[in-house]
């Protein structure tokens, strides 16, 4: 066989499922349709971890300028993570980030950190800045296990946290000269002498412009060979000081050479005026101001948003329509990530019926968005080692599903962000469609595991006060609808909703349900509760609960 | 053929030719006597488990070019592996002292060693390298499926559909963990299952309401969808194999705790009781991460400092343990693994680590394996500098093309079909290919090359003498870099080629020559 025709056959083979252009003309002219609860769900929904209806009861009357200026508000840093037991030095409910590094503890305060951050998802009041943080921390992909020290990786997370809606560029130069970026990516043994390349490398291929295609050895179309050795000296010099936690310059491991680029970037050449810590700084200047005029740079990163927050396909109209007049405003505001963001969330396209519902919740939007939407008590509780057991667990849980906060596979973060072609779907396969619904199961069921607990007593819904939000918890048809409007967010067929209200009715008339129901109510104010009574509507309930969460439709927003 | 008839067919320094590259071409291989091997396992029976290595290994610190210590300890001072400890596998070639387990599989015979496994323009970049390595591609073509899952595809058309089906009960491709690799990607699905835990499965919610595949969201949910079916198919096979073998047999299984972790073995465990238990399936694939060894020590497994030689112990550990496993559990001689790497790392350390860089070894582990190396040390010059990596000496697609032929038993009319290129497929690595000659029976003497003058100001005259035939002579660059071609088959003899400079700049390049057999040979060029 003809190699170029099988090649053909192959690309329409694994394209070939006929989907109209995604995006029209003026895709990101504001939003002007009907501003109803689903839509405004839908903005909520893939802009925080879930949405609770509380929450959406607060923003009902709310027009889309006002529910985005909610999202965006200014916030206050999360306080210091604690110890959340004795460790080391440090006793249990203090402050360890500023204290001195201790080998021996390191593990277990890279623990605490990594719950301190799933403790501030888990609460996260209605703000966009949390997904932001989670963005930034896959684009910056940092393994705090190789950097080996949790105070560089609060440092870094703390920044993010500042600098979610900022300035990419400014961020991007934040991370030059971040501690753990330094180690992670052994920027701190990158000297005159014994060049390193690794963090030159990902600051063009994975931080800012992106790689293109190869159309000669080493030359990736939007930099070359020549152009990561030649940023790698740029960036020589500075290494970081673990006593002082902070970056140190050091004038002989830093290359004063001129440093000549490729004709990629227009043979730039950056100039080193003397060797001081200001000149290496300027240089850096200079080196990011060369990359973000690259029109590819502003079109990476956009791309990159626009599949964290809308869809991952990017098809003509998509590129033409979305993507290259975002870049265009990107470009305009000096790369400030709060005004384009808040183009793509009011855009038309963004509420077109052709990227709702088809994105595949994150490990973190079905765990975290479903312990916000159910609050389960024991996921929330005061005492803090208790708190460190249940947001350790929750951590462990989306580690498992692929999503390790601080623990990227590698220096690109997470294959489902970047990996083509099948992106998002990299979520869902035999393995973590399981542990998802495991999950669920036992937040439904069986009781959620947390780790160093008592395992019957863990996490449960309350299904009964969850039937009783639906208004009219005596009719089994007022349940199922409630249910399944506030779980899913695509709508649910009524053969589906008859089906399994027989969950509740077991195939009787509706009227039985009732009657049990008001079984239960006539006894709930005794105590103790008669067992069989709450069971009888208990166990139905949590049946029907723990079906629909399992159902394929839970799984996307 | 006459040497002057001979001479006037080959160019100087020709294009790199477009169909059948890195392979012997001529004569080439008939498969008539393949499939003899001892044991006789069937076609259908075997089954290939794959080990990544993510991050790039080291290949210079795994495999030692002890006849070059003083070079190699000059290039890597700080990460040279002492010379006293190196376990030496040949006079020439000696093996990380770590992996003594590995050592005893190469004395039993069980292991084969493939130096410089790579692609002509070596990526730096971990992704691309690793998908050209998983979808089989060249560095500037880019493929949306992988080699393993095109072959599946070709073996089992119609996959997903119509499975599991009579013939095919089980998972066609087996990954243990949470993510499936993209070399599993077919035309149509990914053809692989990926669990961690083969005794617990969820039963999915079996929906039969209708999907509207025409728009984006009904697309995912049908996805979402089907990755259930797909598990409630073939949940029930592969627990019923795992719990037919509820236990490993082997005792060498390493244990792993959080101190010292080998996930690895966690994960070959498994590999081994499937197999036992009668999965018929095709391929199976575990990793390993953590050899992106940039500075000496990188963290991995459960949180402990792992160094790359740690790293390495891990995988002799568990792959020995494996193959005992296999043993005792009768399936040896079904078996075949191999370990991969998405690149080799730079001849020259930096700091305490290296760099992205180019080729590094293989290693083929099962009873059919022709036992001992493929190809020879590579070259390690005097004055080592940071851009120098080591050039290839067999190409990873014409691996991938042996392995279908002599282990899965695809008719070379097929190969291009599956591989979409046409590499060879006659390395000598598995028993039962006729006409192979035994590596070990070779020496230096056996192939002997001579560049003179040398440095080469315009021509140079390259004098031959081989007792075996030559299957092609190749020049790279000091990156590693394939420049050209400058000769195919050679039968045995003495010959006089003729060495123009055309095109090439001034500098090193290595000048490496490769008998029918897989043995190699180089020489540094100087071109002034």
């Amino acid at each position: 066989m003809n190699r170029r025709s099988f090649f053909k056959n192959l690309a329409l083979s694994k394209d070939s499922i006929d989907i109209p252009q995604k995006a029209r003309i003026n895709a990101l002219e504001k939003f002007q349709g009907t501003w109803d609860k689903e839509t405004r769900l839908h903005l909520l929904r893939r802009t925080m971890f879930g949405c609770t209806p509380a929450e959406y009861n607060s923003v009902e009357t709310k027009s889309l300028d006002e529910i985005l200026d909610i999202l965006f508000a200014g916030i206050t840093l999360p306080e210091e993570p604690l110890a959340y037991t004795n460790s080391g030095s440090i006793t249990a409910g203090n402050p360890w980030v500023s204290a001195a590094y201790e080998s021996g503890s390191e593990p277990q305060r890279l623990t605490f950190l990594q719950s301190w951050q799933i403790n501030i998802v888990l609460k996260q009041p209605m703000r966009i800045h949390d997904k932001m943080v989670l963005f930034w921390q896959n684009h910056f992909a940092t393994g705090a296990i190789v950097v080996k020290d949790a105070r560089y990786m609060y440092k870094q997370t703390t920044l993010l946290y500042q600098q979610s809606l900022g300035n990419a560029k400014d961020l991007v130069r934040y991370m030059l000269f971040d501690l753990a970026m330094s180690r992670y990516l052994n920027n701190n043994t990158n000297t005159k002498s014994n060049p390193n390349e690794n963090l030159s490398r990902e600051l063009q291929e994975l931080f800012t412009i992106g790689k293109g295609p190869e159309i000669a050895p080493g030359n990736y179309t939007h930099y070359t060979e020549q152009d990561v050795k030649a940023a790698g000296r740029v960036i020589s010099g500075w290494a970081d000081n673990q006593s002082k936690v902070s970056l140190v310059f050091t004038p002989n491991n830093h290359d004063t050479q001129p440093k000549q680029f490729s004709s990629a970037y227009q043979n730039t050449i950056i100039k080193s005026t003397a060797n001081t810590e200001i000149s290496a700084k300027t240089e850096v200047d200079d080196l990011l101001s060369m990359i973000f005029k690259q029109e590819q740079t502003s079109l990476y990163l956009i791309r990159k948003l626009y599949r964290f927050f809308v869809d991952y396909v990017i098809d003509d109209s998509v590129e033409n329509y979305v993507i290259k007049p975002l870049a265009e405003q990107f470009r305009a505001a000096n790369f400030e990530v709060k005004p384009i963001l808040r183009t793509l969330l009011s855009s038309t396209h963004f509420y077109s019926n052709t990227v709702r519902n088809c994105f595949i919740k994150t490990p973190a939007d079905l765990i975290i968005g479903t312990s916000r939407f159910f609050h389960p008590a024991g996921l929330y509780p005061e005492e803090l080692n208790l708190m460190h057991w249940a947001n350790r667990t929750l951590r462990r849980l989306m580690g498992n599903m692929g999503l390790d906060i601080m623990n990227p596979p590698n220096v690109a973060g997470i294959p489902a962000y970047y990996q083509e072609p099948s992106f998002h779907e990299l979520w869902i396969n035999a393995d973590t469609l399981q542990k998802r619904i495991k999950f669920t199961n036992d937040l439904s069921i069986d009781h959620l595991q947390l780790d160093e607990m008592d395992y019957t007593k863990g996490p449960l819904i309350d299904v009964i006060q969850f039937a009783k939000d639906s208004g009219d918890p005596t009719d089994p048809t007022v349940i199922v609808n409630y249910w399944c409007d506030w779980l899913f967010s695509m709508p649910i067929s009524e053969t589906v909703k008859n089906q399994v209200k027989d969950f509740l009715t077991a195939g009787s008339p509706d009227y039985e349900w009732t009657v049990k129901w008001n079984v239960y109510i006539a006894d709930e104010a005794n105590t103790p509760q008669d067992a069989a009574i709450v069971s009888a509507v208990e166990k139905p309930l949590r049946n029907l609960i723990k079906y629909l969460l399992a159902m394929a439709e839970y799984q996307l927003i | 053929m006459k040497r002057r008839s001979f001479l006037q067919t080959i160019a100087s320094v020709s294009a790199i030719s477009p169909l059948i590259i890195n392979g012997f071409n001529v004569k080439a291989f008939e498969p008539t006597n393949l499939f003899t091997l001892a044991g006789a396992i069937d076609c259908d029976d075997r089954v290939l488990v794959l080990i990544q290595l993510n991050g790039g290994n080291d290949g210079l610190n795994t495999i030692i070019p002890v006849d070059q210590y003083s070079q190699y300890y000059a290039a890597r001072t700080s990460i040279a592996v002492p010379e006293n400890t190196i376990i030496k596998l040949s006079d020439t070639t000696g093996i990380n002292p770590e992996m003594t387990g590995m050592k005893s599989l190469f004395d039993q015979g069980k292991l084969k060693v493939l130096h410089s496994v790579g692609y002509p323009t070596p990526n730096y970049s971990h992704f691309r390298s690793t998908d050209i390595w998983l979808s089989g591609s060249d560095t500037e073509e880019y493929f949306n499926t992988g080699v393993m899952g095109r072959y599946l595809d070709y073996r089992f058309p119609g996959y997903p559909s119509t499975y599991p089906n009579a013939s095919m009960s089980d998972p066609l491709a087996i990954q243990i963990g949470s993510v499936l690799s993209t070399g599993f990607e077919g035309p149509h699905a990914n053809m692989a299952m990926a669990f961690t835990d083969p005794t617990s499965f969820y039963n999915i919610v079996n929906e039969k309401d209708i999907t509207d595949t025409s728009s984006r969201s009904g697309l995912e949910l049908a996805y979402i969808r089907k990755v259930g079916e797909q598990l409630n198919n073939f949940a029930k096979p592969v627990k019923n194999a795992a719990l037919k073998v509820p236990k490993n047999v082997s005792s060498l299984y390493p244990a792993h705790t959080f101190n010292t972790p080998n996930p690895l073995s966690e994960q070959l465990k498994i590999v081994a009781r499937l197999i036992a238990g009668g999965l018929k399936t095709k391929i199976y694939m575990v990793n390993l991460s953590g050899f992106d060894t940039h500075s000496s020590t990188t963290n991995v497994g459960f949180g402990v400092n792992v160094n790359h030689a740690n790293l390495l112990k891990q995988l002799s550990t568990a792959i020995t343990a494996f193959m005992d496993d296999c043993k005792l559990l009768g399936i040896q001689d079904k078996v075949l693994g191999m370990t991969f790497s998405e690149f080799g790392r730079r001849i020259k350390s930096n700091g305490t680590g290296t760099d992205h860089g180019a080729a590094g070894p293989v290693f083929l582990f099962g009873n059919s394996v022709i036992p001992g190396f493929l190809g020879t040390n590579p070259i390690i010059p005097d004055n080592v500098s940071s851009e120098d990596n080591i050039p290839m000496q067999t190409d990873f697609r014409s691996l991938y093309s042996s392995l279908l032929t002599q282990w899965f038993c695809v008719p070379q009319k097929d190969i291009p079909t599956v591989t979409l290129h046409n590499y060879a497929n006659n390395l000598p690595i598995l028993q039962g290919i006729s006409n192979s000659v035994k590596h070990e029976s070779l020496n230096p003497l056996s192939l002997q090359l001579s560049l003179f003058p040398n440095p080469i100001l315009h021509q140079s005259q390259l004098q031959i003498q081989t007792v075996y035939p030559i299957a092609d002579i190749v020049l790279y660059d000091r990156t590693g870099k394939l420049m050209s071609t400058i000769s195919g088959y050679i039968p045995e003899g003495n010959h006089t080629l003729l060495f123009e400079r055309v095109g090439l700049s001034a500098g090193q390049y290595y000048l490496q020559a490769r008998l029918i057999n897989g043995y190699t040979q180089s020489i540094i060029v100087n071109i002034q």
